[in-house]
């Protein structure tokens, strides 16, 4: 760590029409220094990031590079400034080479006045060995896994000599090896004295990785410490006013009847063989690797994928769906794990994704039952504290915890009695996670069956009755709540005998 | 009232800003032109929207889901070739148009069918169906004119009704029901919320196949529609006719204010789109305004009606 930082921010306040995102926050970087920044949705925290890389601009305050004070009015000084950040949805050109996308914009040309292809390559093969990734960067951008295109939104980075670069949930799809060598690129950077911001929902990450972290909270400075000096509860109760130990505290019920048998079910290419059944009133898990195939299986039960063999019984009567037109007639709500892909029509109003599901039981003749339709809105925004100026706002302007309950509230108005929770918490803050937590422990007391599919182990161990892994494509354990142990479930999900 | 008024003030209301516009034009042409707010002249205007009116109906319910239809020009065609010989060769007229309408509605679930089993891209489908229909069209008259219409047939679009020409009362029943489908009925929640995000529609329950036939099916009902009318009006089956119509029957739905993209667009919109491209037509033609000229700022028309929807949204 130098002695002046490398970007200093002082007093920034920011207002948007009708919010003061920011209300005056300090918040300094030094040189080779890694510096986490948490806060609920809401706290500020992109607010921030996009001053600094010039996508907003600030109301008052001042920001310094290496102590003389800078303005940057867009994208292009941010990275004059030295300014870079990775983004969950990474700003690579998909049908690009990796080199071209590295030198895009600045293309090398050579004396006729073409494009120097073999030092752009050369180049480029140099700074990923330097990082040590190991691809061929002649490689299309599209035709890489989201991991590694990741690497390679870093690496540019670092081809671009960059001083400072923000990491904005890099870990959201990475799986647990990805994140080492995430993590081992990172100290790459640190050693050559670029100056990190790192964002994350995962607290654990903040600990592995950052020497200080910054916490906002509603738009304001919270504290700045090292992380030596502070443990997660603090970090937490500092955060939202609450303790760790109260996130996954939920009542459990004394299980019913069994709800879904499943026996052998195949889908080729995606899992073999899973046998397993839910009891009524219990939350089920279901943990495995991104790609080991949950997912599919959901889905498969769902409705909206074709399974090659196997057979399912629903409340003891045999279940062939077809469609997801037949899961959800018999009861299944699945909220996916892409909400704003699947689960909503976000340039609708809140009203109209509620009745989604259940406008065949509100009509006559096919007229809805317009009485009926704003009444079940309200009904489940009330019962969701969703929080929404009206029912009649659209949900695309909606925080990710309230868009995940407008989803559950969908499936509650239809009546649902399973419900397939495919990691619900992905990119939703720590208060609002709770929230949804509350309404699972909900559904399971009012005797309905709740699947809960997640890649974070935290959460399927402290919420779970019962647990099932999957190892790619495989079902390798059924485990009870009493047998859980972290070594244990991660064995089975990584194949280990 | 009063909700609508602040409603209106507020700019809630999607059509505000053309509804105020299509004011103002007819109040500047009522005091440049004499003849513009004469009757003659407003039977004159409705008889020439009332048609693609009809065919911009059609196309609102394939934008709102996403689509786009092109083969609605080629559909009116067969339209009017299939009902003029059929009534030519002594079929009754009922039993002539039932059966233009139940082709031109097949017409248009074969788009369907192409673009949901056969998952080509709506575009393509329906330009594919756009060609292939002139040709069948072309085909089965030999690229002749078809005359020798009942006279029954043909006086239907001379009639007035309470002043105004019967082609408009059509359009009406048309505007009124298409108006209940989407505002009122379940379908029209699926419409909205299949071109809002067909994966998340599908998840929910709601029967895509069907409802993909049903949007392609309705466009080719009411091309269907319109070719009977416009065979009327003319006394003839033409081979060429409704040519060039999707890019009309396209451009009244989206000034007004369909997306593209799907998941927006009204009945009124589209009507007052129509409305509003054939008001400066037929004004620009009262002025004596070189022809040319209103073809270009019916093209700006398009564009900054766009933007300024991408505005009002962005604003939101």
């Amino acid at each position: 760590m130098g002695d002046t930082a490398f970007i200093e921010l002082n007093q920034i306040v920011k207002d948007f029409p009708g919010v003061k995102a920011l209300k005056g926050v300090d918040f300094s970087v030094y040189p080779g220094e890694v510096h986490g920044l948490i806060g609920e949705n809401g706290a500020g925290k992109s607010t921030i990031i996009k001053i600094m890389m010039g996508v907003h601009q600030k109301n008052s305050g001042s920001i310094k590079i290496n102590g003389d004070e800078v303005i940057i009015d867009n994208i292009i000084q941010a990275g004059r400034l030295g300014l870079a950040a990775v983004y969950q949805d990474l700003n690579l050109a998909m049908d690009l080479s990796i080199g071209e996308n590295f030198f895009i914009g600045n293309l090398p040309k050579k004396k006729s006045g073409l494009v120097n292809w073999k030092y752009v390559y050369e180049e480029t093969e140099k700074t990923l060995k330097d990082l040590k990734i190991v691809i061929d960067p002649r490689k299309k951008i599209s035709e890489l896994s989201p991991a590694m295109q990741e690497m390679v939104a870093i690496a540019k980075t670092v081809h671009l000599n960059s001083k400072l670069v923000i990491f904005d949930e890099p870990t959201a799809l990475l799986t647990n090896e990805e994140v080492e060598i995430l993590f081992d690129i990172i100290k790459t950077l640190k050693k050559r004295n670029v100056a990190i911001v790192y964002i994350s929902h995962r607290l654990e990450e903040i600990f592995d990785i950052c020497d200080r972290v910054t916490i906002f909270k509603d738009g304001e400075w919270v504290d700045t410490t090292d992380v030596e000096e502070i443990d997660e509860d603090q970090l937490i109760n500092k955060m939202v006013g609450r303790n760790i130990t109260e996130m996954y505290n939920i009542g459990h019920q004394s299980p019913g009847d069994d709800v879904i048998r499943v026996k052998n079910l195949t889908r080729e290419g995606n899992f073999q063989n899973i046998s397993f059944d839910v009891k009524a009133g219990e939350i089920f898990g279901f943990f495995g690797l991104v790609g080991s195939g949950r997912t599919e299986i959901m889905r498969a039960i769902f409705g909206a994928d074709k399974l090659t063999s196997g057979s399912i019984e629903l409340n003891g009567k045999p279940y062939k769906p077809k469609s997801p037109i037949d899961g959800i007639k018999k009861g299944i709500g699945f909220l996916p794990e892409d909400r704003k892909e699947q689960g909503l029509a976000l340039a609708l109003s809140v009203k109209h994704n509620i009745n989604l599901s259940s406008y065949k039981d509100i009509n006559r003749f096919s007229f809805v039952d317009k009485k009926q339709e704003n009444s079940r809105a309200d009904k489940y925004i009330d019962k969701m504290s969703i929080k929404t100026p009206s029912r009649r706002q659209t949900v695309g302007n909606l925080s990710g915890g309230n868009q995940q309950k407008v989803v559950i509230g969908k499936w509650l108005c239809n009546d649902s009695n399973i419900f397939i929770f495919d990691e619900p918490t992905v990119g939703i803050d720590v208060g609002a996670k709770r929230e949804i937590y509350k309404l699972m422990e909900e559904l399971a007391a009012a005797g309905k069956a709740v699947i809960l599919i997640s890649s974070y182990l935290p959460e399927v161990m402290g919420l779970s009755d019962r647990m099932a892994v999957i190892y790619e494509g495989n079902l390798t354990a059924v485990l009870d709540r009493k047998d859980f142990s972290e070594e244990r479930i991660l064995k089975h999900a990584s194949g280990i005998k | 009232m009063k909700k609508l008024i602040n409603k209106f003030k507020e700019g809630k209301i999607a059509e505000g800003n053309l509804i105020l516009i299509l004011i103002a034009i007819i109040i500047l042409l009522a005091i440049f032109s004499p003849k513009f707010l004469t009757a003659n002249n407003i039977k004159n205007l409705v008889r020439q929207t009332s048609i693609i009116g009809v065919v911009a109906i059609g196309m609102t319910f394939v934008i709102i889901s996403g689509g786009i239809d092109l083969s609605v020009g080629s559909i009116l065609g067969v339209a009017s070739i299939i009902s003029s010989m059929l009534m030519v060769s002594g079929l009754p007229i009922f039993l002539a148009i039932i059966v233009a309408m139940v082709v031109c509605t097949l017409l248009g679930v074969i788009n369907g069918i192409i673009v949901y089993d056969g998952k080509v891209p709506p575009f393509i489908a329906t330009l594919g169906m756009m060609t292939a229909a002139r040709g069948i069209v072309m085909l089965i008259s030999n690229a002749r004119m078809i005359a020798g219409l009942p006279r029954t047939f043909s006086n239907f679009a001379q009639i007035t009704i309470l002043g105004m020409p019967s082609l408009f009362f059509v359009w009406l029943l048309v505007i009124i029901a298409t108006f209940i489908v989407t505002s009122q009925t379940v379908i029209g929640r699926n419409l909205f919320a299949f071109g809002s995000n067909p994966e998340a529609a599908r998840l929910s329950g709601i029967n895509i196949r069907t409802l993909t036939y049903f949007i392609y099916g309705i466009s080719g009902f009411m091309c269907a529609i319109a070719g009977i009318l416009m065979t009327s009006r003319l006394s003839n089956g033409i081979p060429t006719a409704g040519t060039g119509y999707e890019l009309d029957a396209i451009a009244a739905a989206v000034v007004g204010g369909a997306s593209l993209s799907g998941g927006s667009g009204t009945i009124i919109g589209t009507v007052l789109g129509a409305l509003l491209i054939a008001i400066i037509r037929n004004g620009g033609n009262l002025l004596g305004i070189n022809p040319f000229i209103l073809q270009i700022s019916v093209g700006v028309l398009i564009v900054v009606s766009v933007m300024i929807d991408q505005r009002r949204k962005a604003s939101v």
